[in-house]
């Protein structure tokens, strides 16, 4: 069983995402991280979903996927050198100047950026891989926080290879 | 300016669409109306589900795209068990549905449902048109979804508003279908295709598997050149019974649960297994470890996600069935020496055929036999779902291709009379007989207002045991003859169809049978046969559920 990052081209068109997410629970897969959004060729959406399973199982996600009139193309990033990012977004409990202080320290290792300083919290923004993120949420476990959220993985191949369509 | 309804028609007709089995309502009233004097046939049925049963049945009858049309909300709703039933076994239909107007969409007006949405996994693709303009562009796309590649139902929902919206009278459909998600693959892999015959030359014991692919590609021909030419053993799914003459030397006849001794042992045994337009069902495999377990299985599909999806291949070939067995035919240089295999298949045949009991009781499957001795592989039997279903599928010789149509994957009670409406439309002038239970004639006996109405000559076999005797059958066997709610009350049925206008008679004795079959097939119009068969007759083979296709019980010899 291993993360499979799937990179799905479809239709910009209303329901595409309902059609996609509808197939993977109705033939139990799991969806651990989904992101959507407009991309590069007007009219196209690119849906960036993470799948766990064994080889059997994401070849029959693809295939199935790829079903989809909707779907233009799919394919498996894992299989490549790719990019892989996530964002977050953290409200954390700065209530002293020493935990202000702590924090923003953390925050400049991190390359996390300060996004909203309140009197008692601040908002940390950070981008990066799963790992990255989530050694982070740990750090900043300590001083309280007070909510988190997370974008789904997306991903792009590196060098100038590109996921386009043709099926 | 023209209305979208009338656009509707149009496209409707340039698709060659001659038939739509449907039921009216509020919103499809605009339909409707240029419906009533457009060269189109509309055929009432008595409920929706039934519409698209009968478009299910047309299209697997001829060939071509069945049509239904519904109203908005229960109408729509009603056709969902009929559009399961169709994507199960891949059959072509475009299912039309009324939708409330589109200001009104999502406010829970007056017989609004989702249907695109509750269709979604049912349907090979959906529409929800929201511009008349588009009413051209997505006829053309949905019948071509529908019948080409795997095919499918495809429905569209057109809201009242766009039915009554103007269209410019000069528009016009797209020239080309433009869709980029959609390539589906046509031709076998050349270098696939030599891989599988040189697997095919080597094999000592090869056998095909070939199911209701077959009929889809209009590939029958080319299937019995193949076993022939190769000299291979061949058996079929529920789906695929016809695609190989029945009394064929070659054919082991259905595998599967029930399937026959010689056909099961086969798969067992065999070392090279060619699967064509198939999907390793459930009722096929049984425990799927055990399914052919020595051997390399080659499997011929065009939906490459079947292959691998439930048993582990060593070579697919994805493609349509008819072009890859033609570019197999002409590519083979040598076959495999099968002669000792052929005999040893031939013997289980032989020694194992479907048997039963025929002694003086009005026993099933001698009506099956009558009926297929009387009919000479000529006509459609259509089937309801269930003992019915299995007894005519061991007993009734098929010689053709979509001479058989009955609710495979879906299993759906009541699917078989109003299949058989739809069958007499696709080929007027042939004998049409639905061989029911008396339970699953209950489910759509509402058609009977249907046949009467528009005389369609379809004969109803209800092989009447007054229980839901499959299920009756599991409860006797795994269930301690617990009969759990299986027991149906005994109905006239013969009263039934004289109220509605349909004659019928009913038949309690073994040597009456073979009249009364005369009787309702020489009869101009419809005709119900109330057989009052053996009740706890079972059907025999039978491999327990979980258990390896070669665990039979009932395999005997004659």
């Amino acid at each position: 069983m291993t993360s499979h990052t799937l990179s799905v081209l479809v239709e910009n068109r209303a329901g595409v995402l309902s059609r996609v997410a509808g197939m993977f629970s109705r033939r139990g897969f799991n969806i651990e991280s989904l992101a959507v959004g407009t991309c590069e060729e007007p009219g196209m959406s690119r849906i960036t979903i993470v799948v766990n399973g064994d080889d059997a199982v994401v070849e029959q996600v693809m295939k199935q996927t790829n079903k989809i009139i909707d779907v233009i193309k799919v394919s498996d990033l894992t299989e490549h050198e790719s990019v892989e990012r996530e964002l977050a977004l953290i409200k954390v409990a700065a209530e002293t100047g020493a935990a202000r202080a702590e924090i923003m320290q953390i925050a400049n290792i991190f390359r996390a950026q300060i996004v909203d300083v309140g009197t008692r919290t601040l908002v940390l923004q950070v981008a990066g891989d799963t790992d990255k993120i989530e050694a982070l949420e740990k750090l900043l476990r300590q001083y309280g926080i007070k909510e988190l959220v997370r974008t789904g993985k997306v991903a792009l191949l590196r060098g100038s290879k590109t996921v386009k369509t043709s099926k | 300016m023209k209305t979208g309804a009338r656009t509707l028609i149009e496209a409707l007709q340039r698709e060659g669409v001659d038939t739509i089995f449907g039921y009216p309502g509020g919103v499809v009233l605009p339909i409707y109306d240029e419906l009533y004097d457009s060269s189109i046939r509309h055929i009432l049925v008595r409920h929706e589900q039934a519409a698209a049963h009968a478009a299910d049945g047309y299209a697997r009858a001829s060939g071509r795209v069945g049509v239904c049309l519904a109203t908005s909300g229960p109408g729509a709703c009603n056709l969902v068990t009929g559009i399961a039933t169709a994507y199960m076994d891949s059959i072509p239909i475009v299912a039309l549905t009324g939708q409330v107007p589109t200001a009104l969409l999502g406010n829970d007006a007056f017989q609004e449902s989702d249907i695109t949405g509750i269709t979604m996994p049912i349907t090979k693709h959906n529409y929800l048109v929201k511009n008349a303009a588009d009413i051209d562009r997505v006829v053309k796309e949905a019948f071509y979804i529908a019948g080409t590649g795997r095919p499918g139902p495809v429905l569209i929902d057109l809201p009242k508003d766009v039915s009554t919206g103007e269209v410019d009278e000069a528009s016009s459909p797209p020239a080309a279908i433009s869709l980029r998600g959609y390539q589906p693959t046509y031709e076998g892999h050349v270098r696939q295709i030599d891989k599988a015959l040189d697997l095919i030359a080597e094999a000592e014991r090869p056998l095909v598997y070939a199911g209701g692919g077959v009929i889809l590609s209009g590939a029958s021909a080319e299937l019995r050149e193949f076993i022939e030419t190769a000299a291979i053993p061949v058996t079929t799914t529920l789906m695929g019974l016809g695609a190989i003459p029945g009394d064929h030397p070659l054919n082991l006849g259905m595998l599967g649960m029930h399937g026959t001794a010689a056909a099961n042992f086969a798969v067992t045994e065999c070392d090279l297994l060619v699967a064509i337009g198939v999907r390793f069902d459930d009722r096929v495999t049984g425990k799927i470890e055990a399914f052919a377990p020595n051997a390399r299985i080659i499997h011929i599909d065009i939906d490459p996600a079947e292959i691998g999806k439930n048993k582990k291949v060593d070579l697919p070939i994805v493609g349509d069935v008819g072009r890859v067995l033609r570019a197999m035919l002409a590519r083979m240089k040598k076959r495999g020496d099968t002669a000792n295999w052929v005999n040893r298949t031939g013997t289980w045949k032989a020694q194992f055929p479907p048997a039963y009991r025929d002694d003086d009781r009005l026993r099933p499957q001698y009506i099956i036999q009558q009926l297929s001795d009387l009919m000479k592989g000529e006509g459609i039997v259509v089937s309801e779902v269930g003992q019915n279903q299995m007894w005519t599928a061991l007993y009734y010789c098929f010689r053709k291709p979509r001479s058989w149509i009955t609710s495979g994957g879906l299993g759906t009670m009541g699917y078989g009379f109003p299949a058989a409406i739809g069958a007499h439309f696709a080929r007027p002038g042939e004998t049409v007989v639905d061989v029911a239970g008396d339970g699953s004639f209950q489910m759509n006996i509402q058609e009977l207002a249907t046949v009467a109405h528009n005389n369609i000559p379809v004969k109803v076999v209800i092989l009447n045991n007054m229980y839901l005797g499959m299920v009756r059958q599991w409860q006797e066997l795994f269930y301690e003859r617990r009969y759990a709610y299986t027991e149906l009350s005994p109905v006239d049925f013969v009263k039934v169809a004289n109220a509605y206008g349909v004659e019928g008679m009913r038949v309690e004795e073994k040597a009456d049978v073979r009249g009364a079959l005369e009787t309702a097939l020489s009869h101009d119009g419809p005709f119900v046969l109330d057989f009052r068969i053996e009740r706890e007759e079972n059907v025999f083979p039978m491999v327990p559920a979980g258990a390896a296709i070669n665990e039979m019980i009932g395999v005997r010899n004659p």
